[in-house]
Parts: C-alpha cells; sequence; structure tokens
C-alpha cells in the first residue's frame, strides 16, 4: 500500500489475502473520482485446456478437479455432465441423487470456510479466524464443526476431502450403503441448526449500504434449488439451455488483467454465486431456509453485495437440509456407473459450484480421446463485475485515510469468495 | 524444531507460500478442523495469505511451499524464500515434481498459450513447469494430489519434536495389503499404478475399485520396467501406458523414463 500526496491517490492491495489464489487490486482516485480499477491477477497460467487434449475422458474428472482444491466437486460434476451428453448417458436415479448429495458437502464445507474464515474476519476487525478464535472460541469451533460435516460427507463419496477419487463419468466407483449414510444423519441435523444460527449471527454484522443493479444469472430447475442441473437464466430474461452458453456470452482478454472476462454480448457484466442464486430461486429453499432468511430479515432480490455472506449462510441450511432428505430418499443403484462405448461429438454441461455457474464444453474423438476442452469458471465470469463494484464503492469513501478505503476494498473483493486459481488455470497478469 | 533450538524460547514461525497449484495443498491445513487451533497454538503463523491477512517478514522457522515454478517471477521468487526459511519443506505433487501442468514440459507451450488466449503477447510463463527442489535446496518433501492430512500433522509434530518426520516410502501395495482389499489388477484386470507409487493416501483409489493413478508420485526405486509389462499383458495400448505414467506425476524422473521408455519401444 502507498498514499502519494496531492489530490491523486493509488489504493493498492498487492497480495490479496483471505481468498484462494493470488490476485491484488490497485485503485486510482484523483480528486475523489476514480480514474481506474484494476483486479489483478498473478496466479501463473496452469493450462488445463490445453493438456486435456489428447487425454481420454475417464481421466477428465480427476484431472479438471486440479483447477480447485476448494470446489474440486464442482469440477467433476460440469465434466461428468458434459461428457455424459456425448457418450448418450443418462445418470441411474439414485447416482443423480448421489452427486447432489456430493455436492451438497463441498457447498457446506466451502461456504463454512468462507463465512467463518475468511469473510467473517472483515466484519470483526480482526486478521484471521485464529485471532477470532482467542476471543470467540465457541464461534470459531462452530464454525471448523461445520466444515467438517461437509468434508464428511465428500469423504464418505468420494475417499477424501481435497480431490476426491468416488466420481466417475457413468456414475460412481462405489456407491456408500444406506447404514454409512445414516451414519451422518446426526451430525447433519446439528449442522442445519448451527447453520440457522450462523445465518442469525452473520445477518448481526455491520453491513455498508451499497445496492447494486446486477445482472444476476444462476441456473434453474423446475423443482429444485440449483446444484447439478438446470437452465441457465438470469434477472433479465436469459432463458437458454447450457449448450448455448457460448452464443450468449463471450470471453474477453484485456491487458490490465489478463483475465479472459466472461461477459454478456448484449449486455455487459453480470453476477454469478449465492447472491444470483438466491434472488433467482429463492422459493425453491426449503422453509427451514425461507424462514431463517425472514428472521435475517433478508428478502429476494438482495442487491447488496456485502450481505452475501448471509445468503451463503441461508445455502448452507439449504445444504445440510437438502442432504438430510436425499439420504432418507436413498437406495443404492444397481450399478454403482454405466459403461457405454467411446463416440466423438461435443458436449455442455453447466452445474451451480459455491462460486458460482460453472461451464464445461469438451469436444471428443471417436476413441474417447480429448479434442478440445473450454472451462469457464465463476470467478473469471464475476471479475468485470467486482471491478464495477470498486468503481462504484469508492467514491464516497475517498475522504476516509487509505488503509480505510484498502480495507474497505478487500471486503469488497471478498464478497464474491474469489476463486483465483480456478480463474487461472487460463489468466496471467503482468506484475508491474 | 524445539523452542531451545531456535534459540529464543519462542514458538517456531511458519511461512506458508504458493505457487502454480489449486491451493488443495495449503487447504489441508485449514481442513484440519479437530487440530487446527492446538496447531496454532503450538507454532506462530505468521505468513499464510490464504488464511490471515497478518504478513510477517522472514526470516522464518518453517516454510511450507506448495506448487511448482512455472515464471521467471517464480524462479526468482523461490530463492528468496529459501533464504528466509531455515526449513524449507515442499508440499504436494506440484511442488515435488511439477504438477499436472508439467504436462507442458512435452509440448511447445507458445501453442499451449495460443490455444487458450486471444492476445498471447501478454502471457509470460516459462517453458516447463518444475518442481522446487530443481531450484534450491529442500529439506524435506510431502507428496500427494493432495498432500495426506495426517502426514502433513506428522511433519508439523516431528518438527517440534525436533526429530525425523515418520513418512513411509514404500508402495501403495503395502496400504492395499494393511486394508485387506483384493488387488484390483490381480483379480479385475484394471491398471494400477499402485506397485511403483509411493504409499500414503491410504490405497484409496483400489478400495473404490479402481485403479491407482499415481498421485503421490513414485516410491523409492520402483520398477516400472516390470508394470509396463504387466500393463501390456493386460491388453494396454503403447500409448495407454505413455498416458498412465504421464499423469500427476508426470516430471518425476522415474514416471518420466518410463513413459519415455514405451513410447521409444
Amino acid at each position: 500500500m502507498n498514499e502519494r500526496a496531492g489530490p491523486s491517490r493509488n489504493i493498492k492491495v498487492d497480495y490479496l489475502t483471505r481468498v484462494e489464489g493470488e490476485g491484488a487490486v490497485h485503485v486510482k482516485l484523483k480528486g475523489g473520482q476514480v480514474q481506474d480499477v484494476q483486479m489483478r491477477i498473478f496466479e501463473p497460467p496452469r493450462l488445463f485446456e490445453a493438456f486435456l487434449r489428447g487425454r481420454h475422458y475417464m481421466e477428465v474428472p480427476d484431472m479438471v478437479a486440479r483447477i480447485c482444491g476448494i470446489c474440486p466437486i464442482a469440477y467433476q460434476m460440469s465434466a461428468v455432465q458434459a461428457l455424459e451428453r456425448i457418450l448418450g448417458i443418462e445418470a441411474d436415479p439414485a447416482v443423480r441423487l448421489l452427486r447432489r448429495l456430493f455436492y451438497c458437502g463441498e457447498w457446506i464445507e466451502s461456504h463454512a470456510l468462507h463465512i467463518y474464515m475468511l469473510h467473517a474476519p472483515d466484519f470483526l476487525g480482526v486478521p484471521d479466524a485464529i485471532q477470532l478464535a482467542r476471543t470467540h472460541r465457541d464461534v470459531v469451533e462452530q464454525g471448523l464443526r461445520l466444515k467438517k460435516t461437509g468434508n464428511r460427507l465428500v469423504t464418505l463419496l468420494g475417499g477424501r476431502e481435497i480431490h476426491p477419487i468416488g466420481a466417475a463419468v457413468g456414475g460412481f466407483y462405489k456407491t456408500p450403503s444406506r447404514a454409512e449414510l445414516n451414519s451422518l444423519v446426526d451430525e447433519l441435523q446439528w449442522s442445519r441448526d448451527a447453520a440457522v444460527a450462523t445465518a442469525s449471527l452473520v445477518a448481526g454484522f455491520d453491513f455498508p449500504d451499497f445496492e447494486q443493479d446486477y445482472e444476476f444469472v444462476a441456473l434453474s430447475h423446475p423443482e429444485e434449488y440449483p446444484l447439478n442441473e438446470g437452465r441457465l437464466v438470469s434477472s433479465r430474461g436469459l432463458d437458454i439451455d447450457v449448450s448455448e452458453f457460448n452464443d450468449h456470452f463471450v470471453e474477453q482478454h484485456v491487458k490490465h488483467s489478463n483475465a479472459l472476462q466472461a461477459r454478456l454480448r448484449e449486455r455487459g457484466s453480470y453476477l454469478v454465486g449465492p447472491l444470483a442464486r438466491f434472488n433467482l430461486n429463492f422459493e425453491k429453499l426449503p422453509e427451514v431456509a425461507r424462514q431463517a432468511a425472514a428472521d435475517c430479515g433478508l428478502e429476494a432480490p438482495c442487491r447488496n453485495p456485502f450481505r452475501s455472506i448471509v445468503v451463503r449462510a441461508i445455502e448452507v441450511i439449504f445444504a445440510c437440509d437438502e442432504a438430510l432428505k436425499l439420504i432418507a430418499e436413498y437406495h443404492p443403484p444397481e450399478a454403482p456407473r454405466v459403461i457405454a462405448p467411446a463416440r466423438a461429438g461435443v458436449g455442455h454441461g453447466a452445474t451451480e459450484a459455491p462460486r458460482g455457474v460453472l461451464y464445461h464444453r469438451y469436444e471428443i474423438d471417436e476413441r474417447g480421446l480429448v479434442v478440445s476442452a473450454q472451462i469457464v469458471p465463476p470467478t473469471a465470469q464475476n471479475q468485470k463485475r467486482m471491478e464495477e463494484d470498486l468503481w462504484q464503492l469508492v467514491p464516497p469513501l475517498a475522504a476516509l485515510p487509505v488503509e480505510e478505503i484498502t480495507a474497505r476494498c478487500e471486503q469488497a473483493v471478498r464478497n464474491y469468495d474469489p476463486c483465483i486459481s480456478c480463474a487461472t488455470h487460463f489468466v496471467r497478469v503482468e506484475r508491474e | 524444531m524445539s523452542s531451545e533450538e531456535n534459540g529464543q524460547g519462542r514458538k517456531p514461525t511458519v511461512a506458508v507460500f504458493k505457487f502454480a497449484s489449486c491451493d488443495g495443498c495449503q487447504l489441508t491445513l485449514l481442513d484440519a478442523e479437530d487440530e487446527l487451533l492446538e496447531v496454532a497454538d503450538a507454532v506462530e503463523i505468521v505468513y499464510f495469505p490464504e488464511a490471515t491477512s497478518t504478513m510477517i517478514k522472514g526470516p522464518y522457522d518453517i516454510g511450507l511451499v506448495e506448487g511448482s515454478i512455472t515464471t521467471h517471477h517464480d524462479a526468482e521468487r523461490i530463492q528468496q524464500i529459501r533464504r528466509q526459511c531455515r526449513t524449507l519443506v515442499t508440499i504436494g505433487v506440484c511442488a515435488t515434481s511439477g504438477g499436472l501442468q508439467a504436462l507442458r514440459n512435452w509440448k511447445d507451450v507458445g501453442e499451449f498459450v495460443r490455444r487458450v488466449y486471444a492476445k498471447p503477447d501478454f502471457i509470460s510463463t516459462l517453458k516447463m513447469s518444475t518442481p522446487v527442489a530443481e531450484h534450491v535446496p529442500v529439506d524435506f518433501e510431502l507428496r500427494g494430489c493432495p498432500i495426506s492430512k495426517g502426514q502433513l500433522l506428522e511433519l508439523i509434530s516431528a518438527m517440534l519434536a525436533g526429530r525425523k518426520p515418520n513418512i513411509p516410502t514404500y508402495s501403495v501395495c503395502l496400504e492395499c495389503k494393511r486394508r485387506d482389499n483384493i488387488c484390483v489388477m490381480v483379480a479385475e484386470g484394471i491398471p494400477c499404478m499402485g506397485p511403483v507409487t509411493q504409499a500414503g493416501c491410504g490405497a484409496l483409489c483400489p478400495s473404490f475399485r479402481r485403479g491407482c493413478f499415481g498421485c503421490f508420485g513414485p516410491m523409492e526405486s520402483p520398477n516400472t520396467a516390470s508394470l509396463t509389462a504387466q500393463f501390456r499383458v493386460l491388453g494396454q495400448s503403447d500409448e495407454e501406458i505413455v498416458r498412465a505414467f504421464r499423469g500427476f506425476s508426470a516430471w518425476a524422473w522415474q514416471f518420466r523414463q518410463a513413459g519415455e521408455e514405451c513410447e521409444r519401444s
């Protein structure tokens, strides 16, 4: 951070903390006016889309998981959806149920991590959850136990918390017994209550008055709160099949961030993630989650990104409740997975990663080898919108000390729970 | 490392650094939900950007390094980090063998970049993704994609006690035997990298009735030639065998050599 004398000031966060991956934020201020905002990403590129070519489709779920250590299941689920469409596989209803359950585990662990360890410290004025534990140990322990519930669910279906190995094109390598799933019921019930308590806790934080006019984009399913399938819809009338993604969204390579920033062809920036899902699918939430939202004074549409921490807590309630319902309904499938012969084709998949819509497109040849891959993660889609938030956020704060403006900018970026490691499998920004 | 050893009667300082990676190995520490607060009491976490805004300058007693070296800037940064850390531990397959992104090492990276980016001139990247040990001396390596939480906690405990960490270098096969797994390769003819892969995962993939794909990298003295022969018996093509070795630990020299030998044959 540095402060220049005179009316021109630079707000610089050279290394964003409490986010996944390596990024920076630069805001140029002159006489109370914002001159420039740059969300910089210096995470080195790993070029997944290039090295996936020539790999067999059965390897893809394990490989794309490695784009992100926090949301590997999202990558696996978007990939299997796209690849199964090519192969003409219709997943067994029990497999579909297990995938949804698997995804609930990821939402719980990822959201609990963000709420308690990455974002709450901003509202409470501490550098991290470990400091928070010195004064509020019971709160941090509640967060850790909630996070562990999500991880236990992931481990049961996938063998381990990070980069689980259970998911396959066609289903799972091994499916659990009813008794194994039932072993998690008590903990999920505790977690649902803890999530309600979490929502009430974070709803009491102090939120800046900052309403923005977003175009929200999320999946939408006729009966379910969206997780692993649905149409892509928006608050301004978009309603398309996932396979039409590239007809409506473009990725641009801009110099200052070198991120392939996604935007809607017609209208520019948009927002994906918890706020978008909540606003577009509120009526699909279970009663317990809707009631908690009402108790928190949270209504759809919510246009204040700082309140996304409350929405995440509501989504944890949903995920725990949904997991309990799925476990109650579960009967093991006849076979853990369907095996289909390779055939050439193109397939699309989109699911709701904790941070928002994650789109994949693959082309494979008749031997089952990848010809091309395209992966559009949520943080790349939100990147432009994050910058626009900063353009709006900073001018009213211009009279404050640089440290305070900087802290508020960092907090505003964390509203998005950005996963720079995800975004950067194809993103590169030069350092100054 | 005991407090006497660091000479000042204080808790050892720990710093966590990231290079090209997915964040999963450092997340392993935050995923130790039952032990995290205890660890935070035993050591001083002074630099860990994923988890804290506190950023205290070095020197550090222990540096944990995640990720592989893929840019000029990072090749310089790892030199500075080495100078700041009394003990430097690499965590995970990216840091210990270059990671999946090392698959570029057999390709034209310029073509890779052109394929992904509209304006390749903006991109600065090295031709190769390399492990940390190709750049600086490393005191200890934790393998895995991701690392094992148990091994990470063992490493931290061993350092606090001033002893050598107890991390096995034998193969996944021993873990299968310990779990009473039926061998997927013998019983079902599924190609499995377990016989040449270092233990640490608890034989996860075979326990899910699938073959190991080598995410903990080569064991000590792996017999890759014998495994290649076995894969051929199972009807695997040379191309498939090359892909098996050229995966998560592709740039580890034993697997690199095995893949290249198969390609030449």
